[in-house]
C-alpha cells in the first residue's frame, strides 16, 4: 500500500502494473491459451506439409519450432498496447511519475511471460512430435528462453509505432519479421551449430548479449514510438 | 483561501499555438490558472478544445509558445506531480471491477492523502458497485467511476476535457460539487465544456475558442 | 482580479520581434540551414540545385558506362556478363549509403521537429528501395551468368533482400498513418532503429552463410585486383550519387509543395494552377 500522498517509486509501480496485467489475463484465461494453440497449429501444419517422414521431420525439428514460436510471438504483439491505447489507458502512463520506458520494460516483460513462457514450456512436448534428437533439447530450450524476450523487446516498438493504425496486421509482421531476422538466425542456428557438432555457445552469448542490450535501448525506443503514436 | 502574491500560477501558457497538416487548430493563445481558480475553455465541435487540454497535458507537442507549472517549465516530472487528466477515453479496464481499477490507477499515480478508493466510490454515487466490472457499467457510471479516479489523484491541477458528458442533473451538480470542494482545497481546473450550462459555482473564468480561420472571440469575467 | 486573453488571428505572430534578433546574431552558416527550412526558400533552392546535379551525373554516367562496357578487357575466365557489377556495386553502396541518410534525416528531425528534414528522409526511401532492387536483379543476373542459378541464398544478397524488406516496411508506415507529420515521425523513428539493427542483420546472415562453409562471391573472382577493373566503377560510383541528390531534390521539391498547396507562396510560383490544387487527403 502506497504512503498516501506521496508519488509511488518504480517498483511500486511496476508491481501495480504487472498486478494488474495478471488479473486482466486471469479474466480473459482462455485468451491466453491462443498463442500455445497457434503454435501447436503451426507444428500440424508443418508436419503435413513436409510429409510422414520421421528422418526428415527430425533434421527440421528445431528450425520449425523455432518458426512456430517466432510466429505465434509476432501474432501476439497486437496485445502488448492496443487494448490500453484504445480505452484512454497509455494516455496515463505518459503522466505516471516514473519514464514510460520503465513502464513500458514492465508491460513487455509481463507480456513476454504470459505469451510465450507457456510455448516454451510446451516445447518438449512438441518436439517429440516433431522428432527431434533428444540432445538438441536443451540447447533449443536455451536459444527460445534467451530469444523470445529480444524478440517481444524488438516487436514492443513495432506495435508500440502501428498501435493507432486501425486493422494493422499484415503491415505489422511486415515491419517485425526483418527485425526479428537476428534472433532467429542465432537462434535456430544455435541449434543448427549443435546439431553439426559444432559449439552453439557462441550464438547463444550473442543472444545473451542482444538482450542485454535491448533491454534497456528497445524500451526507450517503443516509449518514443508511444509518444509518437498518441500525437 | 489566501494566495501570496509571489506564489506563481499553478499553469501558464504564452504564445501557445497548434498547428494540425499546416492548417491552425487554436492560438497563438495566453492563460493563467491560479491554486483556487478553475478556468472554463469554451466553443463549438472542432474549435480545439480538446487539442488545448491535450497540448497542456504534454500528449502533444504546442508548435510555438511556452507552458509553465508552477512558475517552471512544463516537464515530465511537473505534470506527474501537479497534473491529473481527464480525457473522453476514461482509461478504465473493462474486464476489472471498479475497486481494482482504482487501485490500479492509485498504484500508478498515487494517491491524495486521507482518500480511499472505497469512499471515493461512495463520493461519486458507486458505493454498493465495489465488485461491478467495469464492463457492465453505463456510460454515464463510467464516467462517475473516472472522476473518483480524479478524486483519488493527489495532483492539485485537474484539466477536464467535457466532464459533464454522459452525466444526467444529478452528475452534473456531482462534477460541480467536486470541483467546488477541490478548489476550496487549493487545487485549480480547467474544464471544457460546449456550453456555459454547466459551470462550477465558483470563482471561473471563461476562454472562448472559435473555429480556426473565423475571427477570435474572447471574454473574461467572473461567473458568480 | 481580472486577466485578458488575447487570442490573434491564425498566422499573425505577436512573437516576430524577438525572432529577428535572434537571427541577426546567428552564424551566416547556420542561418542558411536554418532558412533552407522554411518551405518557399527551400523550393528555390531544390529546384536550382537538382537541375544542377543531374547535369553533372549525366557525362560521369556516360564515361562510366562507357568505360565499362568497352574499356575494361574481359576477364580469361568469366564472359561479358560480369560487366553488370558496374551497376551492381555501387547500387549496393548507394542502398546502404541512402539508408544511414534517411535514418540521418529522421534523427534531426525528430529531435529538432524540422518539416523540410521529415520530407527529404520520406522521400530517400523510394529512391533507396530502387537502388536495393537493382542491385538484387542485377545480381541475380550476374549470378546467373557465373554460377547457372537466379539465386544462391549468398549472405550478401540475402542481406540486400531484408534491406528491401526494411525499406518496404519504412514506406508501408508511412503511408498507414493518416497525418503526415505523425506518418513521418513513425517512419523515421523505424528507419532509425533498422539503420541500428542493419549491421547485426548482416553480421547474422554472414555468420548464417559460413555455417555451411561456402564460398560466398567474390566479385572479381580470383585475380588481383587490378586497377583499371576498378576505374569505371568510381566513375558510376560518383555518378550515381550525383544522380541520387539530383533526384532527392527534385521529390522532396515535389513533396514539399504538394503539402504546401493552397498556400499564397505556391499560387505565385506556379501560377493559377498550383495554387488551387489541394492536397489529396490521403497521400
Amino acid at each position: 500500500m502506497i504512503a498516501p500522498g506521496t508519488q509511488p517509486g518504480l517498483w511500486q509501480t511496476a508491481r501495480a502494473l504487472a498486478g494488474r496485467d495478471l488479473r486482466l489475463l486471469w479474466r480473459r484465461r482462455g485468451d491466453a491459451l491462443q498463442p500455445l494453440l497457434f503454435a501447436l497449429l503451426v507444428v500440424v501444419l508443418f508436419a503435413l506439409a513436409l510429409g510422414r517422414d520421421p528422418p526428415l521431420m527430425a533434421k527440421v525439428a528445431a528450425a520449425v519450432l523455432w518458426l512456430a514460436v517466432l510466429l505465434a510471438g509476432q501474432l501476439a504483439l497486437d496485445s502488448l498496447f492496443r487494448s490500453d491505447a484504445e480505452d484512454g489507458s497509455l494516455e496515463q502512463w505518459l503522466l505516471a511519475p516514473v519514464p514510460l520506458a520503465w513502464l513500458v520494460l514492465v508491460r513487455v516483460l509481463v507480456h513476454w511471460a504470459t505469451t510465450a513462457l507457456p510455448m516454451i514450456a510446451v516445447t518438449p512436448l512438441l518436439a517429440e512430435m516433431l522428432h527431434l534428437p533428444h540432445d538438441q533439447l536443451p540447447i533449443l530450450l536455451a536459444s527460445l528462453l534467451l530469444g523470445t524476450p529480444l524478440l517481444s523487446l524488438i516487436g514492443g516498438v513495432v506495435a508500440a509505432l502501428t498501435v493507432s493504425i486501425r486493422r494493422s496486421g499484415i503491415l505489422v509482421a511486415l515491419l517485425a519479421l526483418p527485425l526479428f531476422v537476428p534472433v532467429l538466425v542465432f537462434g535456430a542456428g544455435s541449434v543448427a551449430a549443435a546439431a553439426r557438432g559444432q559449439d552453439p555457445v557462441g550464438a547463444l552469448l550473442l543472444l545473451g548479449a542482444g538482450l542485454v542490450v535491448a533491454l534497456v535501448l528497445a524500451p526507450l525506443a517503443t516509449a518514443a514510438a508511444i509518444r509518437i503514436s498518441l500525437s | 483561501m489566501q494566495i501570496s502574491p509571489n506564489t506563481p500560477p499553478l499553469l501558464s501558457a504564452t504564445g501557445l499555438a497548434f498547428h494540425r497538416n499546416d492548417e491552425p487548430v487554436f492560438g497563438p493563445l495566453d492563460l493563467q490558472v491560479d491554486a483556487g481558480e478553475a478556468l472554463l475553455v469554451q466553443g463549438d465541435n472542432g474549435a480545439g478544445k480538446t487539442t488545448l487540454l491535450r497540448v497542456l497535458a504534454g500528449l502533444l507537442r504546442a508548435g510555438s509558445g511556452t507552458i509553465q507549472i508552477d512558475g517552471r517549465p512544463a516537464g515530465h516530472r511537473e505534470r506527474a506531480q501537479f497534473v491529473a487528466y481527464l480525457s473522453h477515453l476514461p482509461g478504465l479496464k473493462p474486464d476489472l471491477d471498479t475497486l481494482e481499477n482504482l487501485n490500479f490507477l492509485c498504484g500508478l499515480h498515487g494517491r491524495r492523502a486521507r482518500q480511499m478508493p472505497g469512499n471515493a466510490l461512495a463520493i461519486v454515487g458507486l458505493a454498493g458497485h465495489e465488485g461491478t466490472l467495469v464492463r457492465q457499467l453505463s456510460a454515464g457510471q463510467k464516467r462517475r467511476l473516472a472522476l473518483a479516479r480524479i478524486w483519488l489523484s493527489p495532483a492539485p491541477l485537474w484539466l477536464l476535457d467535457e466532464p459533464y458528458a454522459n452525466l444526467d442533473l444529478d452528475g452534473i451538480n456531482l462534477v460541480n460539487r467536486m470541483i467546488s470542494a477541490h478548489l476550496r482545497g487549493g487545487g485549480a481546473a480547467l474544464v471544457t465544456t460546449h456550453g456555459a450550462y454547466a459551470a462550477p459555482p465558483v470563482r471561473t473564468r471563461l476562454v472562448t475558442l472559435s473555429a480556426a480561420g473565423q475571427p477570435s472571440q474572447t471574454a473574461a469575467g467572473d461567473l458568480a | 482580479m481580472r486577466f485578458t486573453v488575447f487570442q490573434d488571428a491564425p498566422g499573425v505572430s505577436l512573437r516576430s520581434r524577438p525572432l529577428l534578433d535572434s537571427y541577426r546574431r546567428m552564424q551566416p552558416i547556420v542561418r542558411w540551414f536554418h532558412q533552407l527550412g522554411s518551405p518557399p526558400t527551400f523550393d528555390r533552392f531544390a529546384s536550382r540545385w537538382s537541375r544542377v546535379f543531374y547535369l553533372a551525373a549525366l557525362p560521369v554516367l556516360l564515361v562510366g558506362i562507357w568505360q565499362g562496357l568497352f574499356v575494361v578487357p574481359a576477364e580469361q575466365n568469366q564472359n561479358d556478363a560480369f560487366r553488370i557489377i558496374y551497376i551492381h556495386v555501387p547500387s549496393a553502396w548507394m542502398s546502404l549509403f541512402v539508408f544511414a541518410l534517411m535514418a540521418l534525416y529522421s534523427a534531426i528531425a525528430l529531435v529538432w521537429r524540422i518539416k523540410i528534414c521529415e520530407i527529404l528522409a520520406m522521400a530517400c526511401a523510394p529512391m533507396g528501395a530502387g537502388f536495393t532492387l537493382v542491385t538484387l536483379l542485377t545480381g541475380s543476373i550476374w549470378g546467373k551468368g557465373t554460377w547457372g542459378t537466379w539465386w544462391d541464398w549468398d549472405p550478401r544478397m540475402t542481406s540486400e533482400l531484408i534491406l528491401l524488406f526494411l525499406y518496404l516496411g519504412v514506406i508501408g508506415l508511412y503511408h498507414a498513418i493518416e497525418d503526415r507529420r505523425s506518418a513521418a515521425r513513425a517512419a523515421g523513428l523505424l528507419a532509425i532503429v533498422g539503420v541500428g539493427l542493419l549491421p547485426i542483420i548482416r553480421y547474422s546472415v554472414d555468420w548464417w552463410g559460413g555455417l555451411h562453409q561456402r564460398q560466398s562471391i567474390n566479385v572479381f573472382g580470383d585475380n588481383a585486383v587490378r586497377a583499371e577493373l576498378i576505374a569505371p566503377l568510381w566513375w558510376m560510383v560518383v555518378a550515381t550519387k550525383l544522380w541520387f541528390v539530383g533526384s532527392l531534390l527534385a521529390k522532396a521539391r515535389a513533396d514539399n509543395l504538394g503539402r504546401e498547396a493552397g498556400k499564397a507562396w505556391v499560387a505565385e510560383r506556379l501560377g493559377p494552377a498550383g495554387g488551387s490544387a489541394q492536397e489529396h487527403p490521403t497521400r
